[in-house]
């Protein structure tokens, strides 16, 4: 390893010491990265209705706070976010074929979110509901990743 | 021009740029096309117009549309400053990109050259990087989701992807931050670090002892001043010329305001990417954004690294034999390629026939074995029938890469409209 008796101890603190200042460099400007990025994030649930409201095996959209709101044909809830899960374009509703389809690349959606056609590879991301009181509440911050679509993910009234 | 001592002061600065004399070879047209210097030029034209942007532009989401609407509608001949900039952009890399397949090409990036191969690949990303971060600046509908998308494509990348993502976006969608940011990047740092960069790719061009010529043993030299200066001078003004006129002609896009609750349809990459959008459509994204692009940005690192290649230095294409693989490369990618995108569109459904099987081998694995296993063929093919040597067969991998990447973007930007669909 002709490479490593090259490396004198004068030249490994050199280079220790430039290794470490660029590092330094490097870290400070991610962190500079991160912070200008942050937004104050309002908090609390959005308020999307009285249960009553909506129809079994129908879809709403609140296109203003980025998601549909599924009900199943059992009465279930599932917030669905718009967010394609591909390359984040915004995914529409088509009543007529029934399926959540992007614009952008063709991927296509059923109304509990799964894939029904490529290039997209996850289901859509989901957003935490929590029913009281009769009403949905939807938490619009902290959509949840999932691979795919299982019971466990639907709200019940 | 003609007194004396203005012509000493010219050779004199000249000195600063080329040397005294140079090669008869190496000012003809055809060794160059000029496209470096072009490049240069390109590059200090958008530095005015971009200086001059400054003074109307508001980096924010209330100001930067209605600021681009004020340049276009109420500033002097503010629509033809925006549009000779963006036209100076698109030309920019479409002249790094010639100029990096004629250095390619003409086998003028081996031996002392090899460092400045590197500098002029990191000079190409500089450059696709500054057309990038100046996309979104006019805040429209285009800018909008063009960056979501391709932001979206980095969260593909295994392990630091998501990180990655957000660290340039300044959070999970693109906002306020990231314009920004790309501002900066845009305006700021990618214009300080190319000027660095560029001061090293033109000296190590010096170092190399000037460009590469066909024949080392003809040594005919001329004095640069006037004979090359003033070939410099016809291109430069040639260039100007092109430029004003496209900027007369044809404007800058500007689409509706940027929303982010509604992407157009069809919603696509700027076009030098559209290659790599058009890729995603066959293939699983892992595969599509991460591994295919980082394998072959380091077969272009390593090329001139090889050991034990027959290089004729400064030979377009090596040799007649070279001449013609090459051609063959083109025309076989060409048809693969054409082949290959309305065949996994309408025919070859993998993930349909079996929905069952991990989506990693059905939309990631299978699509990129149809691909690689004739093109793999194919090389096999020229090395045993050609007797191609290792040089050659670079050449073929290469054009065959460059090829199929050109077909992709053609067919991405000009053949799908609506939903992506071909010919919709």
């Amino acid at each position: 390893m002709s490479f490593i008796e090259k490396i004198t101890r004068r030249r490994f603190i050199k280079r220790a010491i430039l290794t470490i200042v660029s590092l330094e460099l490097v870290y400070v400007f991610v962190k500079l990265l991160k912070k200008g990025g942050e937004q104050p994030q309002p908090t609390g649930l959005f308020d999307a209705g009285e249960v009553a409201l909506f129809d079994k095996g129908k879809v709403y959209p609140f296109s203003s706070e980025r998601f549909y709101l599924s009900r199943l044909k059992d009465g279930g809830f599932l917030a669905l976010s718009t967010k394609c899960t591909h390359l984040g374009c915004a995914v529409q509703y088509k009543q007529k074929d029934d399926k959540f389809l992007c614009p952008c690349h063709a991927s296509a959606f059923n109304r509990r979110g799964e894939v029904l056609a490529p290039p997209a590879t996850r289901a859509l991301d989901v957003l935490p509901i929590t029913i009281a009181n009769g009403r949905v509440w939807v938490n619009t911050n902290k959509p949840i990743k999932r691979s795919k679509h299982n019971r466990s993910q639907i709200s019940y009234a | 021009m003609n007194n004396p001592a203005t012509q000493k002061a010219i050779t004199k600065f000249l000195l600063h740029l080329h040397p005294p004399r140079v090669n008869k070879q190496a000012i003809k047209y055809t060794r160059t096309f000029g496209l470096g210097g072009i490049a240069a030029l390109l590059f200090i034209l958008l530095f005015i117009s971009g200086m001059l942007l400054r003074f109307v532009y508001v980096p924010s989401v209330k100001g930067a549309y209605d600021s681009i609407q004020y340049l276009q509608q109420e500033v002097f001949f503010g629509q033809l400053l925006r549009n000779m900039h963006y036209w100076c952009g698109m030309l920019l890399v479409i002249v790094s990109f010639l100029h990096l397949i004629r250095v390619f090409y003409s086998n003028s990036i081996y031996h002392e050259r090899r460092k400045n191969w590197l500098y002029g690949l990191l000079l190409m990303f500089l450059v696709i990087m500054s057309n990038f971060t100046g996309y979104l600046l006019p805040w429209d509908q285009l800018a909008y989701w063009a960056v979501t998308i391709m932001t979206n494509m980095l969260s593909y990348i295994p392990l630091i992807g998501d990180a990655l993502a957000s660290l340039v976006r300044g959070g999970s969608e693109v906002n306020e931050g990231t314009l920004l940011r790309f501002y900066h990047f845009h305006t700021g740092l990618l214009p300080l670090l190319m000027v660095f960069v560029m001061s090293i790719h033109f000296w190590l061009v010096r170092k190399a002892k000037g460009v590469t010529v066909a024949d080392s043993t003809k040594t005919e030299m001329v004095k640069t001043h006037p004979e090359l200066l003033y070939k410099e001078i016809v291109v430069a003004l040639g260039l100007l010329l092109a430029i004003l006129l496209s900027s007369m002609l044809v404007n800058a896009p500007l689409l509706d305001k940027a929303n982010p609750l509604e992407s157009p349809n069809p919603s696509k990459a700027p076009w030098y990417f559209m290659g790599f959008q058009e890729l995603l459509l066959h293939l699983h994204p892992g595969i599509g954004i991460f591994i295919v692009p980082l394998l072959v940005i380091a077969l272009f690192v390593y090329i001139p690294y090889i050991k034990g290649l027959e290089v004729n230095v400064g030979v377009w294409f090596n040799s007649p034999k070279g001449k013609a693989i090459t051609v063959y490369s083109i025309i076989y990618a060409l048809f693969i390629t054409l082949l290959i995108i309305p065949g996994t569109e309408y025919f070859l459904k993998f993930q349909a026939w079996w929905p069952e099987a991990p989506i990693l081998l059905t939309t990631g694995l299978l699509p990129l074995l149809l691909y690689m296993v004739p093109g793999a063929a194919f090389i096999a093919i020229v090395k045993i029938k050609l007797k191609a040597n290792a040089l050659e067969l670079i050449m073929s991998v290469v054009s065959i890469l460059l090829t199929s990447y050109l077909v992709m973007t053609l067919v991405g930007s000009l053949l799908r409209g609506e939903g992506m669909h071909l010919f919709a």
